[in-house]
């Protein structure tokens, strides 16, 4: 940890633009969205301002946002831009282009309920819906967690092995409007931690190359093949990125993923974002009481840390997952990837799906401790159903729901 | 964990009063503070709440303040039946009042630390923003934060053409309230 890193009392949104500055962007293109405005608020200051050398695209949408982004990408220079909720879909055809066209571009996400009902609140539908798109998505905890996830965001996007667009999410309101301490690191160490981009995949008059190219079913599958495999060798570079960070800056964060009080644990609780924060306490209450519980927080969603996972859920005897969100119809997201992984690892413990904290419904310690009862009694006798809202406040026929 | 609960209007400066108090113990004191408005749009003139948490350890709890130590109320037209709502047993109620006997009832047998902000801030600001008279008034009445801490806090957040006479706003609602606690 360096002596010159200084401690300010910001919003996550001032965080993630105090991080993006240290990166040292060469284009910034973004459009407001709430909650996410006031990141690019800061980051528009601080280029008038002089405080950041960069290239600031006021564009006008979201679509142009990450289309500038990408243009800027592909002649080597380091891009940022952010949005929230409806913007992120209407990046929707963007994203796919981006990760296609192997241009690491950082966009922060304040995560935020999707139309309609239209909701400005917070939840994780906007992101999770989009998690096909090839990118690789970080959700943070915290404002520290978030400023030093978009330090980290462009190590690991920029690597030669990856070259893939990354996107920093961050629970709307919650983190993105809530003031706490945090840690700024010096610029120097920043500058040796992150050095300028370089990348081979550019225009460029010296090696002039075919960037964005069609492809027919003669070479399509193995583009996608290729990023593929650069998303799965991201899980190696991420874990070493988060390692080297940490012994550079005194915060690391467990890689891909953070177990907390999982290694004796009976009964998993899978976070991720905001909420964990709230778990951690409730896991400290009733470890007071004598219960076996533990968290495990998702850091990154893609690449999904399988093995990871299935190494700390290998002794429990019942697994929950949290999350803000529902693939409606199905099951929460975030669950399917989560079985997936305990199936292929060979385990069979119960698994419930709680979805809690839809459009910015509180999600309460009770709440938690409630889904901690729930797993108790599921790893007695399994419940029929899987999936429970929690808090519904609508009558149902499904007696689970209201137990 | 200590939890305190504001209460303005938009545009009367109860979210940065909110901010200054957490600001003042996390930056010059040591401690933890987590600082958040009411979520969601705001307009000038509606009720809005900010929430200060502080601690001496990291705080991590994300989830909504049901229950508050202390509960600040900038506009005193805000002083409703249920203001008092959420105040634990030991809590009290700082409101910005010249008549605090007419509050009796929706205190609901908590304390009430009543102070004329209003009028102190039209004295020293000339303008009716009683935020930092109310920071004043709820650090003499609760010894939270130190009073150095919020002036410092003070200087380090706000522009600095207003920062000198919110100080001595602070100060001025502080001793006020002192002395009263004091006898």
């Amino acid at each position: 940890m360096s002596a010159a890193a200084t401690k300010v009392f910001v919003s996550g949104n001032d965080a993630i633009a105090l991080g993006v500055r240290l990166a040292r962007p060469h284009v910034i293109s973004a459009y407001p969205i709430t909650p996410q405005t006031t990141a690019v608020e800061r980051l528009s200051e601080m280029v008038e301002d002089g405080s950041l050398k960069c290239e600031y695209l006021n564009v006008e949408s979201e679509h142009s946002a990450l289309s500038a982004a990408m243009g800027a990408s592909a002649v080597g220079a380091r891009t940022f831009t952010a949005t929230s909720s409806q913007g992120l879909l209407y990046m929707a055809e963007c994203l796919h282009y981006a990760s296609g066209g192997r241009f690491p571009v950082v966009m922060m996400n304040a995560n935020r309920a999707l139309a309609l009902p239209w909701n400005i609140y917070n939840d994780q539908r906007d992101s999770l819906s989009l998690l096909d798109c090839g990118w690789i998505q970080i959700y943070v905890e915290d404002a520290q967690e978030a400023l030093d996830m978009i330090l980290q965001a462009y190590a690991v996007a920029e690597h030669p092995r990856v070259l893939t667009p990354t996107m920093v999410n961050i629970d709307g309101f919650v983190i993105t409007h809530t003031y706490e301490l945090v840690e700024v690191p010096a610029q120097a160490d920043v500058d040796a931690f992150l050095p300028p981009f370089q990348t081979t995949n550019k225009m460029s008059f010296e090696v002039p190359t075919n960037m964005g190219f069609t492809a027919t079913p003669a070479h399509y599958t193995e583009f996608k093949y290729q990023q593929h495999r650069a998303l799965l060798d991201a899980a190696a570079v991420a874990t070493e990125v988060d390692r080297t960070f940490g012994q550079r800056f005194g915060r690391a964060y467990g890689g891909l993923l953070e177990g907390y009080r999982a290694a004796d644990a009976e009964l998993l609780l899978i976070t991720l974002g905001s909420v964990t924060g709230t778990a951690r306490i409730v896991v400290d209450q009733l470890r007071a009481n004598g219960r076996k519980v533990g968290l495990v927080k998702l850091r990154y969603l893609r690449p999904f840390p399988a093995k990871e996972l299935a190494a700390l859920t290998a002794r429990a005897a019942a697994v929950g997952v949290l999350e803000k969100n529902i693939s409606l119809g199905y099951e929460g997201t975030v669950f399917t990837n989560v079985v997936s992984a305990l199936a292929q690892a060979g385990q069979n413990a119960p698994a419930l799906n709680f979805v809690a904290g839809l459009g910015g419904r509180d999600i309460a310690k009770t709440d938690i401790a409630a889904m901690f009862d729930r797993l108790a009694a599921a790893a007695l006798q399994p419940p029929p159903q899987r999936v429970f809202f929690i808090n519904l406040g609508v009558a149902t026929d499904e007696p689970d729901q209201t137990a | 964990m200590i939890e305190v609960r504001w209460h303005g209007r938009g545009g009367q400066g109860g979210f940065t009063a909110a901010r200054l108090l957490g600001l003042a113990a996390a930056l010059f004191e040591g401690r933890h503070a987590l600082a958040f408005p009411s979520f969601g749009p705001e307009r000038r003139g509606a009720p809005v709440f900010g929430f200060t948490r502080i601690d001496d350890r990291k705080i991590t709890d994300r989830s909504a303040v049901t229950a508050c130590d202390f509960v600040v109320v900038i506009d005193e037209t805000l002083a409703g039946p249920r203001i008092a709502d959420g105040l634990r047993p030991a809590g009290k109620l700082i409101l910005n009042t010249a008549e605090p006997q007419k509050y009796a009832a929706v205190a609901a047998g908590h304390e009430i630390v009543a102070l004329d902000a209003t009028a102190l801030a039209r004295r020293i600001l000339g303008r009716p923003i009683a935020n930092t008279a109310m920071l004043g008034a709820l650090l003499a009445a609760t010894g939270i934060v130190r009073l150095d801490s919020a002036e410092k806090g003070i200087a380090h957040e706000l522009k600095p053409k207003i920062a000198q006479k919110n100080i001595e706003l602070l100060r001025e609602s502080f001793a006020a309230v002192a002395g009263r606690v004091a006898a």
